[in-house]
Order: structure tokens, then sequence, then C-alpha cells
């Protein structure tokens, strides 16, 4: 049986995008996976009685070796902030090509700490900054110095030691660019050397816990349990910074969706699954239960979804335990829409998400297919006519064609760089100033533009010529022709509405980093917590890939 | 030292600032890109033309012919450039398109290197004493010494090179003289057993 992919209009709108859960695919479960047999060392542990200090570890193979470079630092209470506009941290982190030197580290000790305002070199990979979660931080030492664990209801609530606040790659600030590093093997797939310096990170925070509670008290204190420790990732917090990313690379976009949808399309043509698969995707549904019901949030909004998924996963099991027969030919595709049915967006993702949970066979080789040689596709074809670009328009871009610009509550909002920190934000085109520097993020108000423009030109007219008194839209008549060949390219949904939920743009990308728990804190930032239930680095030669649900 | 990632997004927004159109803003972003990877001074003769650009007076052009002259400026090099790529096709079939003052001839090497590579020829350009040969993106040769380059081209010349060998063939025949040298003479047997096929294929 052929099942058809699912359909990006129904899938890249921005409600569903915002529905997504982490999977087999995303990045930090594919990293744990590529790096599970490299060595891993701390390599240098200098921190004072306080936890401040340089630390460096490592991952190794034959004659790769990526180092993480931590500096921890004294910051007063009031210094503290998550926001970007933040200048101080209670640590930052660089992922380091190679042995750092002695004079590497000078150098890095000196630019690492300032981050976005710090110069680092080809030789740095990602970069990153953290703070603690001082309630936390506080009670785990406290506890640990007196010989105690601490108090896991308060540990299960947070989640977590330290939170990032931004990781940077990809030649931001200096870092090496991509072309240096694309063609090794181990980082054939996104945000793998972003997904290696959160890890490590995770570790840097159970070291430095253990070592200020033992200078604290060295006749009392006990290491953080390791059980409590795999349940303990690292958090983050993001805001507007991460959206305008899956506008401004589609064919990236593009692969990461598109390694989803052909991972479902396959698991529903399964004619027959193995009891011991169906048995895995029951056993993770079951389990994933308590992955919803510790799910803290005080958002009005996210507290809906969650009580509305807990609800819907719940009638699922039912379904499934009580109804449901896996010996029926293609039970995965019954299952599917039986969730399109009967469940809310949010379920329906949730459980695809699980549903990859049995077959690493299926999912494993579309991972390499995840990255994207973006350069490839930037060329205009200028040889096609405005008709072709007509069709690509009409088909592709169909139910963006039907919104009407003209409303005032269509195109409310706009997108800018903020002059202080470079990064994006969003405006009321109306109540604001800045608008005449909007950036070039709304796509669907543009292409809607494109079309009334091609109307109004013949047909048969060339592309080059079509462009010489339409620059304007150039930057729209490259999408179009991307999207033609890579159909998930291109959020199907106004970016620039009255009624845009932007959290929805960064829970898309959070959910394919691995990302689980989103906390929004408001409409445009969010708390999520990584790797909470991973294995521990000393325990990646063998670990249980299903480690999300069975922590 | 600046990433080619920082180069790309400064130019880009640097562009949009002095008033390209965003789609614009990307190529010239990709370009100065470009130019800084070959190691060419890019970054200097952009900002040095975008000091230019609202001071002087530029030409534009919208259909590319075999002859271009501008009226009484210098061509734009990054609206020139634009033409080019966008029109490569058409342009080619002349073989050979001559421009009269380009401003910051450099600036158009981008996009006659990115041109290169959509037709899949090598393109010569030509100014004054000054030569480049831009090789399907790959590269870019010129006789010019980079640290000083003119911020004028007078007489430009762009001609779209065939493909063909540029050795002869005594020379080619002389190196598969030597590649032979790594072949097994074959023995019958040999012919009977070590091909695939079969020896008669009439059936």
């Amino acid at each position: 049986m052929n099942i058809n992919l699912r359909d990006p209009n129904k899938i890249m709108k921005l409600s569903r995008l915002g529905s997504f859960h982490q999977s087999r695919l995303s990045f930090l479960r594919s990293f744990l996976s590529e790096f599970k047999d490299w060595k891993y060392k701390r390599d240098l542990f200098d921190l004072d009685k306080n936890g401040y200090g340089t630390a460096v570890y490592s991952f190794t193979k034959k004659d790769r070796v990526y180092s993480l470079v931590c500096f921890a630092n004294q910051i007063s209470d009031t210094e503290r902030s998550d926001r970007v506009i933040a200048t101080k941290w209670d640590a930052a982190f660089t992922l380091h090509d190679g042995i750092p030197l002695k004079k590497d580290i000078e150098r890095l000790r000196n630019e690492v700490p300032k981050q976005e305002v710090g110069r680092l070199s080809y030789k740095e990979l990602t970069l990153s900054r953290a703070n603690k979660s001082v309630r936390i931080f506080d009670h785990v030492v406290e506890n640990l110095s007196k010989g105690f664990q601490p108090n896991l209801d308060l540990l299960e609530k947070v989640g977590y030691l330290y939170r990032t606040t931004a990781v940077y790659g990809s030649g931001k600030f200096g870092l090496a660019d991509r072309f240096r590093i694309k063609n090794r093997e181990e980082i054939n797939g996104p945000f793998r050397l972003e997904m290696m310096l959160v890890y490590l990170v995770r570790q840097f925070t159970f070291d430095q816990v253990n070592y200020v509670a033992k200078k604290r008290n060295p006749k009392t204190a006990v290491n953080l349990d390791p059980k409590i420790c795999r349940n303990l990732g690292i958090g983050n917090s993001t805001g507007l910074g991460m959206a305008p990313f899956i506008v401004n690379h589609p064919t990236l976009l593009n692969n990461w969706i598109s390694c989803r949808e052909t991972a479902l399309k396959k698991i529903r043509e399964l004619e027959t699954v193995e009891i011991k698969d169906s048995n895995l995707f029951k056993s993770c549904v079951r389990n994933s239960v308590k992955n919803i019901t510790s799910w803290n949030t005080e958002s009005e909004y996210q507290i809906k979804k969650i009580k509305f998924l807990l609800r819907d996963v719940r009638k699922f099991l039912d379904f499934v335990e009580k109804e449901f027969d896996f010996n029926n030919s293609y039970p995965f595709d019954i299952l599917y829409l039986w969730l399109e049915k009967e469940t809310c967006e949010e379920c329906v993702e949730y459980i695809v998400s699980i549903m990859m949970e049995p077959f690493g066979e299926i999912v494993q080789p579309l991972i390499k297919k995840m990255s994207s040689d973006e350069e490839k596709y930037f060329n205009i074809p200028t040889d096609r006519s405005v008709g072709d670009l007509l069709a690509i328009l009409e088909k592709k871009y169909s139910n963006i064609l039907t919104i009407d610009f003209d409303k005032k509550e269509n195109h409310k909002k706009f997108w800018f760089i903020s002059k202080n920190k470079e990064e994006p934000r969003l405006a009321d085109r109306f109540e604001e100033q800045g608008s005449d520097l909007e950036q070039p993020l709304a796509i669907a108000r543009d292409i809607k533009k494109l079309y009334e423009r091609c109307l109004l030109s013949k047909k048969s007219l060339k592309i080059d010529k079509f462009l010489i008194d339409n620059s304007d839209l150039r930057h729209v008549v490259r999408r179009a022709f991307i999207i033609e060949k890579f159909p998930y390219s291109e959020i199907q949904d106004n970016t620039i509405s009255e009624n845009l939920v932007p959290i929805d743009m960064l829970r898309l990308k959070l959910s394919f980093f691995g990302a689980l728990k989103f906390d929004p804190r408001s409409d445009k930032w969010l708390r999520i917590c990584m790797f909470q239930g991973a294995p521990l680095p000393n325990e990646l030669k063998d670990f249980d890939e299903q480690w999300v649900y069975n922590s | 030292m600046k990433s080619l990632s920082e180069i790309e997004t400064v130019t880009k927004r640097a562009s949009r600032a002095v008033g390209f159109s965003w789609g614009d803003s990307e190529e010239i972003a990709k370009g100065i890109r470009l130019l800084e990877l070959f190691g060419f001074p890019g970054i200097k003769n952009l900002n040095q033309y975008f000091k230019l650009i609202n001071k002087k007076n530029f030409e534009n052009l919208s259909i590319l012919k075999k002859k271009n002259k501008s009226n009484k400026y210098s061509f734009c090099p990054i609206n020139l450039g634009i033409r080019i790529l966008d029109q490569i096709k058409t342009l080619e079939k002349f073989k050979k398109i001559t421009f009269h003052k380009v401003s910051y001839p450099i600036l158009l090497l981008p996009f006659l290197s990115r041109s290169s590579d959509v037709i899949g020829k090598k393109i010569l350009f030509k100014f004054e004493k000054n030569t480049f040969l831009l090789n399907f993106n790959v590269n870019i040769l010129s006789n010019l010494s980079l640290k000083k380059f003119p911020l004028l081209a007078k007489k430009t010349e762009i001609v779209f090179l065939e493909n063909k060998d540029n050795f002869t063939e005594k020379e080619w025949k002389s190196l598969y003289k030597l590649s032979e040298n790594t072949f097994v003479e074959e023995t019958e047997s040999l012919k009977q057993g070590a091909a695939g096929a079969g020896l008669t294929d009439n059936d």
C-alpha cells in the first residue's frame, strides 16, 4: 500500500508545527547515538571552593578531539538575567576543535565570558552561556554537603541545575564557518556540535555541584546520586532569536520535516508489525504519560494544551489497549487515521513521534538527510517563465493566496532587528515605529504580492525580464522556486498576523532539537529542558535508546 | 578574523541599508562572501562603493545587449552583475559582450563566477590590461595584483569560452601512453573468462 506524504498545507501550519514533539530524529538523540563510542574525559577541573574557575571536557575518537572549555564566574543576583540583554552569566562555554593549548585557554578566558561582544576564532565551533537555577543549585549543595540527597520533588519541578540562554554556532562572533567542518562524518546531522556543548555542560553542572558541596564540608559531603543526575537536564530560555531561523533556511526546514513525514509514511505502510515492536510502542506511550503529568508551566496557553494532550493520550491508550488489534493489516495507518479523527493536533504529533520508537531501521538512514547544502538552491532559474511561477504559487501557496492583506489584522505585526542586541524582535506596525526597517520575514504577504504582480504580467515573460521591474520581490521569487522542489520548505501561515503565536515557531525548532517540557513564559519566549533522563557520559557505551520515556 | 557567515550577514544588511532590495542584498552578500573566500578585497571595495553610491550617479541597465555603452555615468557593478547573472543564458549566445565604463569592476567578479557555473563554461573577463578567468565558480585566476584594484574599467570585455582542452593532442597522447602501463595485456584465456559480457551477443 502506498501512503501519501502528509499535505504541507496541513502540516506546515503554525498550530501544527507548534504541536511537534521530540522523536528519534531529534538532534540531541542522534548526537548521543553518534558519539556513544567516543572516549569521554574530564581533562581539567580547576575550580575554587565556590566553584569558580576553569574546566575542560573532551570527546575523542582516533585523531579527532572536541573539547568543551568552561569558565565559571561569580556574579551577583542582580546581574543574573536570562534575557539576551544580559552581559554576565554564571558560566560561559565554548567547544574547541582539538585539544586547547594553555595559550588557547588564556585567549578564551578573555573572550568567552563576554559572549556576543567577545571574539572567537576558527578553532572554536560553538559558544554558549548559562545561569544557575539558584534555588535548586543552593539546595543541592546544601544537602550534599551535609551528606543528604536533595529533595526530589523540588528537583522535579525545575529539572535542571543550570539553564543556557543562547547557544551559538556556524560562524557567529568569529566561530568556525560550517564549511570548514561539514565533511566530518560524525557531525553529518544538524546542530550536532551545539548538542555536544549542551550535553557536556550538563556534566559540568553535576561536577561543579559535587565539588562545591565537598569543599563546603569535606567530612560529610556526598556526591549527587547518578540516578538523580540522569533525571536532571539542562534548561534553556529561548526567545524570538530562534524564530527567523526556520524562515531563513527553507531547504533545511524542508529536510527536517520531510524526514519526519517520510518516517511516518514508511511506518504507516508497514503491513504487519512484530509483537516486540507493538509492545515497545505501547510501553513508550504508557511511560510517556508521566512526562506529561510532570510537565510544569504557569502558562495558561500551555496548561490548556497539556490538559487536552493528557486527555487524548489517555483516550488513545485506552483504545490501543482495549480495542485495537495489532494483527490488523497496516496497523499504524489505522492508528494514525484514528488519531486524526479522535484527538487534538498536539496528541496526533505526540503519538507520531512515539510511532518512530520501534523502527530504528526506518529512522536511522533519514538522520543523515536532515542537513542541507543550501548554496546549491540559491540561484533563481531565470530562464523559467512567469506562467511557471504562477503555477507554482497557485499549487504551493494556495491557502496563503486567500489571505486578505488589506485587512489590518493580517499585517499588524512586523519583524525587526534590535539595534541594542542585533536580535530579531516583533512589534505592532500601527503602534510602534520601525516598520520601514522591516525584515523580510513576512513571506505570506510578499508571496501574495508576487502573485498579484505575476497576474499583471504576460505569462510568457521570462523571469530574468520580470525581475527587472520587480526586484523588490526577488527574495520571494527565489523561495517560490525552492518550494517547487522542497514541499515542506515554507511555513504555510501568516507570520505578521495579529493572531501569530511566535512560540509556535520556537516549538517547531526546539522539538527537532529534542527539547522536553515546553514552558511558555509569554507568547514570545519559553523555557525548555534538554537531556533530562539522558545517559551520563560514562554510560554512553550501552544505553537505553528509549531513555526519554523510561527514565 | 571575521567568519564568512558574519561577512554574508553584515553585507546583506548593509546592502539593504543603502537601498537595494532584500533579494538583491542576498545576491550581493553571496558575492562578497565569495570574493573574501577567494582572497579578493570584497569588503574593502564594497565599502568604498557604498560610500559613493548616494553621492555619485551610476547607470543601471535592464536588458543587456552585445555592446553596452553608458550614456553619462559609469555602470553600477551590482546592477550589472545581477542582470548578467539573470540573463546569462541569453548573453552566452553572443559569445562576447562589452561594456563601456564599469565602476568597481571587482564587484562584478562574483556574479561572473556564479554565471560561469550556471552555463557550465569558463568566462574570461578583461578590461584594459587586466584579465580574470572565472572557472565554474570554483576559483578565479587573474594577472592583477590584488593590492590595488582599479576603481573603473573603461573598456570591458566578457568572453564566454567554449569548453575545450587547454593542452595539445600530442601532450594528451603522451600522457595516455604512460597511463597504458597500468593495463594488463590480455591472453586468450583472460579474454574468455575475465569479462562480464559474452563473446557473442547475437542471441
